[in-house]
């Protein structure tokens, strides 16, 4: 187990090197000079030069590089070109918003899938399984934003339950702050729920089709009492794994959920920092969700081998 | 769920804002966030939008109709050869952070404007100025290097507000002027709070405290006014559902100018760009009215020159290139540009650009020109167009005030050079008496509806709605700016 994990994190550190290498470069190809998007059309040429001199982006390339992953290296991620303040503090206050958000979604789209799917499974053929399925393709089908924007029409505009838009802060206490990340939370869940509910579906098909299942039945269980303790626990490696994958997806549907909200996370500030050009707070934040999706795939795995054994002695 | 999609859809859901009795807080939608509050340090509109007027304030301020009012100067002289101003200062102004405003002030702060570290936007304002000499504390005088028809007015930018020396470090995060808005706090992502400022030298303004949202989104923004979060939105980014604003009697419409004027730039030294007669062909080929109309909604004035309808000195030449395909094609060939000559088309990314670039490329067609459409975004933009002048065409909305002077540059993306014009630009910038002035003003937009060394388009429209109750917003845009001082709630 220690040489697996000693490997998982050679493996973490490497990828990290790799992105922060590839974004960074990335960056520099593409057209678009901070200063000049910062000052815009009046400034004159001296001015410019003043404005890279005072970001350092004047040093040569490499020297950049190693100032910024150096300073990475060390948790200094640098001062944002356009807001003026660090960018962990910006990161810490998106992760505030973003985090929860995420969350929510999982846990509600989990909520809602996997009672669905395995329900479905075991309706198997009848018009209640067609039924459920046939929802979940058309939520397979919906984009998040399209309905985001019905929902902030049904419950916010129509019915004023939720705000529109916008984020009050945690401090403004948990309730509003809650209330805000409702909408947004289903809007990313469903879509997700419903391709989560198909492929609990099928894994708990597949796993009713097999012989352990049968014998259990034959042991006397009751179709029930087989379907919960023997075929949905071997139906779950498959659901997990796409959980994980999922979890990425969310990452990049909040870029899009966040902006049709006008929540202030860590999608909006990814966003924004691009169309800005805010370098160093897009190679932060580059880095960081790398370095988020190879940690939960690595517990994606690590949760996978607790549920089969057999994964975890090919592991070590 | 099927019912509320089709009221969804056919857009008529309109549900009134809350009604409010006695507020006297607002809140200010807003497309852009503001990289930083600095006006000093960065030409983004949006940080004018939140802090002109409210935090900030000049010697000079620009007020609803683009004129010239007293700011923190009361009053001023100039000498009968245009190259002194000796302004007048309001006594007994301090700034939030408690300093107090006076001569030394205005040295400090021009000095950091033309300083060679400066990283102000506009420099090129200051350029002019030779020296600030402050003989008592309540008067500031400066001497030009050559005589300035528009320093007064280049005074009243954004870039060109007082600052205090012990907070200048922090504008960026935490704004400190004289203006009767403080700074409060500032939610990144979110909004930005002001509240008033009991100490503030002036009248008191009506409202208690400003808060500005940003929503990127358009049908966000809509549900945002409509649901009653947001109060006005004075720049509002979904021109399609204005009708449904104006059907409601919860909210009114404001529609009025800008500084925006929208033309089709041509690189002037690239071929066949340099023949003035294609830039007239092209500037014959486009219908200006069905423009509009097709990509800002109807919203928005013909222009005929680099000059909007509300500028000083404005004459109107929009009938010296009326549309007319028939003369388009005849000085083509009379250019020996042949049908089906294709050209690129560069659209940053505003609506302005990215429509109305598909609704030139049918009307150039119809003169057989054949418009290769490239959408980029503003990083891209400043970089090949502007900064490397690597392109035939562009859209794109020059948003500073009276900037007659690009045309007059050795040296700007467009790439027009004309001696004669250089000429008549030096000799309005040193005009000193008001009807000089005007008159060279209208020489200068003649010389270039002549030259038409880009095609004139439109002046961008601002359209913004607004509760009902709301009073005191401006209807124009002549700056970039969200003057709260004079806004309030009808009983």
């Amino acid at each position: 187990m220690t040489t697996y994990l000693l490997r998982r994190l050679a493996i973490l550190l490497l990828t990290l090197l790799a992105a922060s290498l590839v974004v960074f470069i990335v960056l520099q190809v593409l057209p678009g000079d901070p200063a000049a998007l910062m000052l815009g059309t009046g400034a004159r040429e001296d001015t410019l030069a003043a404005l890279r001199a005072r970001l350092g982006l004047d040093a040569p390339l490499p020297l950049r590089y190693l100032r910024w992953a150096g300073g990475m290296l060390l948790g200094d991620f640098g001062v944002s070109y356009t807001y003026g303040v660090p960018v962990a503090d910006l990161i810490r206050q998106r992760v505030a918003v973003s985090l929860p958000l995420a969350a929510m979604a999982i846990v509600l789209s989990t909520a809602i899938a996997i009672p669905t799917g395995v329900w479905a499974a075991s309706r198997r053929g009848r018009a209640s399984d067609a039924a459920a399925m046939g929802v979940a393709q058309i939520g397979v089908a919906l984009p998040n934003f399209w309905l985001g924007i019905l929902l902030v029409l049904a419950f916010a505009v129509k019915l004023p339950w939720f705000p529109a838009s916008g984020f009050p802060g945690w401090a403004a206490g948990p309730r509003p702050a809650l209330a805000a990340l409702i909408l947004p939370a289903i809007a990313l869940a469903l879509p997700q729920a419903a391709i989560l509910a198909r492929v609990t579906r099928a894994a708990v098909l597949e796993t009713l089709g097999e012989d352990f299942v049968r014998t259990a039945r034959a042991k006397g269980l009751t179709q029930r009492a087989a379907l919960w303790r023997h075929a949905v626990p071997n139906a779950l490696i498959p659901v997990v794994t796409l959980l994980g994958l999922q979890f990425s997806f969310l990452l990049a549907g909040t870029v899009i959920i966040e902006n049709v909200f006008t929540l202030p996370g860590l999608g909006r500030l990814v966003f924004q920092a691009i169309t800005q050009r805010d370098l160093i707070v897009v190679q932060d934040l580059v880095v960081l969700l790398a370095c988020s999706v190879i940690m939960v795939n690595f517990a994606v795995d690590l949760a996978a081998a607790w549920l089969d054994p057999r994964l975890r002695a090919s592991a070590t | 769920m099927t019912k509320l999609l089709a009221v969804a859809l056919a857009g008529t859901l309109l549900i009134g804002a809350g009604v409010a009795n006695a507020k006297d807080t607002i809140t200010v939608g807003m497309v852009l966030e503001p990289p930083g509050l600095d006006p000093t340090a960065g030409a983004a509109s949006a940080i004018r939008e939140v802090t002109y007027a409210n935090i900030y304030e000049g010697l000079t301020r620009i007020d609803a109709k683009g004129e010239v009012q007293a700011g923190l100067a009361e009053s001023w002289k100039i000498s009968p050869d245009g190259l002194t101003y000796t302004f007048k200062l309001i006594h007994g102004v301090k700034f939030h952070d408690g300093t107090p405003f006076d001569c030394s002030i205005v040295q400090f702060s021009y000095g950091r404007a033309v300083a060679a570290d400066s990283t102000n936007a506009q420099k090129q304002l200051f350029e002019p100025i030779a020296s600030t000499d402050c003989p008592d504390a309540s008067t500031a005088v400066i001497k030009l290097k050559r005589p300035t028809a528009l320093f007064l007015f280049d005074m009243g930018w954004g870039d060109a507000v007082m600052l205090s020396p012990k907070s200048v470090a922090t504008n960026k995060t935490n704004p400190v002027g004289t203006g009767p808005f403080k700074f409060k706090q500032w939610i990144p992502g979110d909004r930005v709070e002001l509240e008033r400022n009991p100490e503030y030298w002036g009248a008191q303004p009506k409202l208690a405290a400003v808060t500005f949202k940003f929503v990127a989104d358009p049908s966000s923004a809509t549900a945002a006014v409509l649901a009653g979060d947001i109060d006005a939105f004075p720049l509002f980014p979904a021109p399609e559902a204005i009708d449904q604003f104006k059907a409601n009697a919860n909210f009114a419409v404001h529609t009025g100018t800008t500084e925006g004027k929208t033309i089709l730039a041509l690189n002037n030294t690239r071929k066949p760009f340099d023949d003035v007669r294609v830039r007239q062909a092209l500037a014959y080929a486009i219908d200006r009215k069905a423009l509009i109309e097709g990509a800002q909604s109807g919203y928005g004035a013909p222009i005929g020159s680099h000059y909007t309808p509300g500028d000083p000195g404005y004459i109107d030449l929009t009938g010296v290139y009326p549309y007319n395909p028939a003369k388009a094609k005849e000085l083509l060939a009379a250019a020996g540009i042949k049908p089906g000559f294709t050209i690129t088309l560069q659209l940053p990314p505003p609506t302005y650009a990215r429509r109305g670039g598909e609704v030139i490329a049918a009307m150039l067609e119809q003169v057989g020109i054949t418009a290769k459409l490239v959408p980029i975004e503003w990083g891209q933009w400043l970089d090949q167009v502007f900064t490397r002048t690597d392109f035939d065409a562009t859209i794109i909305s020059h948003t500073e005030a009276r900037d007659l002077d690009i045309y007059a540059r050795d040296k700007y993306y467009f790439n027009y050079s004309s001696a004669e014009y250089k000429a008549l630009y030096k000799k309005f910038v040193e005009a000193t008496d008001p009807v000089t002035q005007t008159a060279l003003v209208a020489a200068l937009q003649t010389k270039l509806s002549q030259d038409e060394p880009n095609v004139f388009l439109f002046a961008l429209a601002k359209v913004g709605v607004a509760n009902a109750k709301l009073k005191g917003l401006w209807d124009n845009d002549p700056v970039p700016a969200n003057d709260m001082t004079g806004v309030s709630w009808a009983e």
